[in-house]
């Protein structure tokens, strides 16, 4: 029998699956609105329900950096992080994703300061967008809870051995509680296995020198390395999201069709923006307007083959981002335009919800019917031009 | 040693087994100068040996056995430790 369907936030569903994951190490430091995330997890530890060492380290730098050694050594390692946390770490965690460091990390998504805020936003992980992490987006905490088990996974994959960041929108999801249907703790044990890294430090009996200086005859080498890995990771997540399927009933794809039959207008988005969008389809249609949505499971590695098939026979696509590049295209955006290069398909970019502004239902309908290629949806006075 | 590696062919994140790192003549970046000494004045205390950054000294057992130019980059470390004053340092072209 599954458990009783439970009512929990983002960050309660993500301290749940750690408890079940049972990681050996959780190096962490805390900040808003990762935190409950990790007092959940803490509370566990606490009370003996999770087994792990639990390192409260003095910053992300050191976080990413012990999470980087854990993992290395033979630890299943999970750590968890927001905003300026994550640009603190963000130097090690190219060098986590360099090293193959299979690390599981949780985002609360959140704006980057300045001006200082604490809502959210995905500028935090789009700062470290090229750095050789996969990143998965939830749209609620029940897809949080679910993406955390299959990073799990995919993080540890042979042919992947990449950090993955599970990202859920700050307070919207951390901290909006919602029905979670968590999967049977032995079922959980069963699905994620032993822990195993091909070159564990801790393997005395066969040592290995890892991180080592690469001048420019293997840098260029050893960055193309990652990028095989990636490439793998879409058809790895798809066969871990497919025996996930059978034990939770629940099916998760890179890039995610919602009503998208006949659709002459298509939503692209990440996140929990994606619920929005989905009630205003579902209104929409009922109206008689083909409008359908394609949700971003998968950021990196970006699904572009997916979002080619999906788009390529449709009239027009919006696509929102909730993070911007002033001077250049939008993060998710320009993902978008480069996997449509050489098809007709009428292209606009939304920027949304900076800072934590929210998208309402309406929001959504005007944007789709608003003249302009480009445009920040609700700004007070006009966007300036592209 | 066999020409450079392909990605494919790297280890992965580049994790180097030791016979990987014994191949490398890394003394090819030495300073100048090189190490020699007057093995008459060697008590065997392997200071140097204890000291050396790269390895560079060859042990006989435990005796000083001379000095391995395929890694020592010149440092000078073990002419400044050697309690005996029987390392000196002489030009990279010295014979």
């Amino acid at each position: 029998m599954p458990p009783e369907p439970r009512i929990l936030t983002g960050g309660q569903a993500v301290a749940e699956a750690m408890r079940q994951i049972d990681p050996d190490v959780v190096p962490v430091y805390p900040i808003t609105p990762q935190t409950p995330i990790i007092q959940g997890f803490a509370s566990f530890v606490a009370r003996g329900r999770a087994h792990g060492e639990l390192v409260d380290v003095e910053s992300e730098h050191s976080a990413m950096s012990a999470a980087i050694g854990s993992a290395l050594a033979g630890a299943r390692t999970i750590t968890a992080t927001s905003s300026q946390g994550l640009a603190l770490m963000a130097e090690v965690v190219y060098i986590a994703a360099s090293m193959r460091a299979p690390i599981v990390m949780a985002v609360g998504n959140r704006a980057l300061s300045g001006p200082i805020n604490i809502h959210c936003d995905h500028s935090d992980s789009m700062l470290v967008r090229d750095s050789g992490v996969i990143q998965l987006f939830a749209e609620n905490a029940q897809e949080a809870y679910d993406l955390m088990l299959i990073a799990t996974r995919l993080a540890e994959h042979p042919d992947v051995l990449l950090p993955v960041l599970v990202c859920q929108d700050g307070f919207t999801i951390t901290h909006s509680a919602e029905i979670v249907r968590l999967v049977d703790d032995a079922a959980v044990k069963t699905f994620i296995g032993e822990y195993h890294v091909p070159n564990a430090l801790l393997d005395v009996a066969h040592p290995t020198t890892q991180g080592p200086f690469a001048m420019p005859d293997y840098y260029f080498e050893l960055r193309h390395q990652q990028l095989a890995a990636m490439r793998a990771a879409l058809d790895v997540f798809d066969q871990i999201a497919w025996e996930y399927a059978i034990l939770s009933g629940r099916r998760y794809r890179a890039a995610e069709l919602y009503e998208i039959d006949g659709a002459d207008h298509v939503v692209v988005c990440l996140g929990s923006t994606g619920g929005t969008v989905k009630d205003v389809v579902d209104a929409m249609r009922a109206e008689g307007d083909a409008v359908g949505l394609l949700q971003i499971r998968s950021f990196r590695p970006f699904p572009a083959a997916d979002v080619r098939a999906a788009l390529g026979t449709h009239e027009r696509a919006s696509v929102l981002d909730r993070a911007d590049s002033p001077g250049g295209a939008p993060p998710l955006f320009a993902d978008v335009a480069a996997a449509l290069h050489d098809v007709p398909v009428e292209l606009r970019s939304f920027v949304y919800g900076l800072g934590g502004r929210d998208l309402h239902p309406e929001d959504v309908r005007a944007l789709l019917g608003d003249a302009r290629k480009h445009a920040y949806v609700g700004l007070r006075g006009e966007s300036c031009p592209a | 040693m066999p020409g450079p590696m392909t990605w494919r062919e790297l280890p992965l994140g580049g994790a180097l087994r030791p016979e990987q790192a014994e191949r490398l003549r890394t003394g090819g970046w030495r300073t100048g100068v090189k190490p020699a000494v007057e093995l008459d004045r060697c008590v065997d205390c392997l200071l140097c040996w204890l000291y050396c950054p790269d390895s560079a000294i060859r042990l006989d057992g435990a005796a000083f056995a001379g000095f391995d130019y395929d890694v020592c980059k010149g440092c000078e470390l073990c002419s400044v430790v050697c309690p005996e004053g029987a390392i000196t340092m002489v030009a990279d072209d010295a014979a």
